[in-house]
């Protein structure tokens, strides 16, 4: 159990910059996960952490401790890496054991640990056999156990399940979850993953180009994205992005070659300066008024459709019901509501908080759209 | 695809093969038939008709007490030097690894003495470790004789051996690196999480990963003590195989025979008798110690 405090945390290689200044304070037992894609500075980030990275300045405290100058051993921190890093010349026993080995615990204590740790991952069966002789599945639980032997304060993932296929990905999703709610200990999870990010997080941070984009609970990031990026990397498939003029005499809101009226108060704050609006392609909804588009291709995904079109030029997914009868080339006309469209400010990409309606009830409102139909 | 290059005549392609087919004939199939034949002939150190003398040359070499020495001489040469060898290119090895600011140039520096002969190398350290000038000559001045390879044969063994490693830990030196650097670093850093620091991940993690290059560098160095170039050319120029055949290691021996003693049938036979033990050698590393390396 320990709190983090990751203070104007800055990371150059040689002259170029891969942090600007990072600012970020986790509680004690959080599960955090940072988000980015790749090339984002999110690995070099817990990897300071966990000190196997220098930090350039800045600092990084563990339990109140700054620990910029420790060696990674005195951090109290444990690591499940991407490639999970196995010792291929030791057994599995040996590879959940090493730490304790190096700490000088005595072997009876040290095996029955190792039982015990085996059995939490379900490896128990498996404690006489090399690495190289395990599936990815169990590779990746024998580097968990491997890091839960330690108990350690920190627990840090470095994009663990990127190796795993779909399915094994979803059950090894679940049960870091389980072992979570167990262990409490605070857990940094990195991914690019944005599913694993939503499902796994208490508190989620997304960074892109070295910067934090948004720090928050998942559903208000998914639901309030702070800036263009957060709403474009967030949701599957993405939000639909347009730019957008604001007509402040007439009080309308203009983009892919559609107009909606909006509030006159909101287009005064708007101004007459470059935005761009987004909108969820599960928020859009089908209905006899709207705006007609012409489906390019569709997307099953069994519980639903994807249909994709363009709208003046930009890309433009929406998700509809399964039962709805489309094909490609046929034209359907979609409302898109007002009160799930995001603003954004197109010259610093930030959101402006502005709702054009409010959104009624619940941080859920597609439902009573959906009844709509 | 097939790459092969296809040859309408046959004249073309052979011309092409022949002035490797020649070299080898003349420099390694003719020599190796020479000593073959030598070896079981008495053959008369100024020309003439050879004798048959079937296994004599043999006998003669086995009942002489100095060929013995020799052949310790040359076990403890080769043993000592190889291990030496290994160990200093692979702490070289590490050092350099590890990556530290200011690293890079030394792990060019670190190659260089395996650019220079072994006989210029062996000059250098006859001055460099003279018992009246060198390095040691304040010790010996302190203590009479304590380093004297001139006068001790236990000594000159230790100076050749030190000659050979000077110049042949540059060589295991970047293989080790090499075998290094295909360890996954995240192997590395997950060991620094489980608490290690940078000798117990050498011992623990590295090595034991390096076993595969380990192993090639024993048997290409065991090989290279027994019958390499640079041996005979480091102990003919450094002692001369004294004092008192103190240093008269096999290949040494062999080409004192032949060249100075003129006798080609006695350095034949122990040619061969070379030959055999380095094959002894080969294949006891890969019965026994091959066992032990876990490969990828």
């Amino acid at each position: 159990m320990a709190d983090i405090a990751i203070r104007a945390v800055r990371k150059s290689y040689g002259k170029n910059p891969t942090l600007h200044g990072i600012d970020l304070s986790f509680a004690s037992g959080e599960f955090v996960v940072i988000l980015g894609p790749s090339g984002c500075g999110k690995s070099t980030l817990l990897r300071m952490i966990a000190g196997l990275e220098e930090i350039t300045s800045g600092e990084i405290a563990i339990n109140g401790k700054v620990v910029n100058r420790l060696e990674p051993r005195e951090r109290g921190c444990a690591m499940v890496f991407q490639n999970y890093a196995l010792y291929p010349h030791m057994t599995v026993a040996g590879n959940i054991g090493y730490a304790l080995k190096v700490a000088g615990v005595p072997k009876t204590e040290r095996l029955r640990r190792i039982e015990e740790t085996a059995k939490i991952v379900g490896l128990s069966d498996y404690l006489d056999r090399k690495p190289a002789a395990l599936s990815g599945g169990q590779r990746q639980r024998v580097a968990m156990a491997r890091a839960i032997i330690r108990e350690p304060n920190v627990f840090l993932f470095d994009e663990p399940l990127s190796n795993l296929d779909a399915k094994l990905r979803v059950t090894m999703r679940a049960e870091i979850r389980k072992l979570h709610q167990r262990l409490q200990a605070t857990s940094i999870f990195v991914t690019h993953d944005q599913v694993e990010a939503m499902t796994l997080a208490d508190k989620l941070v997304v960074m892109n180009k070295g910067v934090v984009e948004q720090v928050g609970q998942p559903l208000d990031i998914y639901h309030r994205p702070a800036s263009i990026f957060v709403a474009s990397f967030i949701g599957s498939p993405a939000m639909n992005l347009f730019d957008a003029t604001v007509d402040v005499e007439n009080a309308y809101l203009a983009f892919g070659g559609t107009k909606m009226s909006i509030n006159n108060g909101h287009a005064v704050r708007l101004g007459s300066r470059q935005i761009t609006v987004g909108i969820r392609p599960e928020q859009c909804v089908v209905a006899p008024d709207g705006v007609s588009i012409k489906v390019d291709f569709i997307e099953e995904l069994g519980s639903g459709r994807i249909i994709h079109s363009e709208l003046n030029g930009y890309p433009f997914a929406a998700s509809v019901d399964e039962h709805l009868r489309v094909r490609p080339g046929d034209r359907v006309t979609l409302k898109l509501p007002l009160a799930h469209m995001h603003l954004f400010d197109k010259e610093t990409g930030r959101r402006i908080e502005i709702d054009l309606e409010p959104r009624g009830t619940g941080s859920f409102s597609s439902q009573p759209a959906l009844q709509a139909v | 695809m097939d790459k092969r290059a296809a040859f309408r005549s046959w004249w073309l392609p052979s011309l092409f093969a022949l002035p490797q087919i020649i070299l080898i004939l003349l420099f390694f199939y003719w020599p190796a038939v020479a000593v073959l034949r030598w070896a079981f002939t008495l053959e008369p150190p100024f020309g003439g008709a050879a004798e048959f003398v079937g296994l004599a040359n043999f006998q003669e070499v086995f009942a002489d007490p100095l060929y013995w020495n020799s052949v310790g001489v040359s076990l403890a040469f080769a043993l000592c030097g190889t291990l030496a060898t290994i160990f200093i290119g692979l702490v070289l090895a590490l050092a350099v690894d590890r990556q530290l600011p200011g690293s890079a140039p030394f792990r060019f520096l670190y190659i260089l003495p395996y650019a220079i002969a072994g006989p210029a190398a062996g000059m250098a350290f006859r001055f460099i470790l003279s018992p009246e000038r060198g390095l040691m000559a304040s010790v010996n001045a302190a203590f009479p004789d304590f380093w004297n390879p001139a006068k001790y044969g236990s000594h000159a063994l230790i100076l050749v051996i030190v000659v050979f490693a000077w110049k042949w830990a540059g060589y295991t030196f970047i293989f080790l690196l090499a075998g290094l650097q295909s360890v996954p670093r995240s192997l590395i850093e997950a060991a620094a999480m489980d608490g290690c620091g940078p000798i117990r991940r050498a011992v623990d993690i590295q090595i034991p990963l390096l076993a595969p290059t380990l192993f090639f560098l024993l048997v290409i160095m065991m090989t290279e003590g027994f019958v390499g170039a640079d041996t005979y050319g480091i102990v003919a120029r450094t002692t001369d195989g004294g004092p008192n055949h103190g240093t008269d290691v096999m290949v040494y021996r062999i080409v004192e025979e032949a060249f100075r003693g003129l006798n080609y049938s006695g350095a034949s036979a122990q040619s061969l008798v070379l030959i055999g033990l380095i094959m002894i050698f080969t294949f006891i590393q890969f019965r026994f110690i091959e066992r032990q390396v876990h490969y990828k």
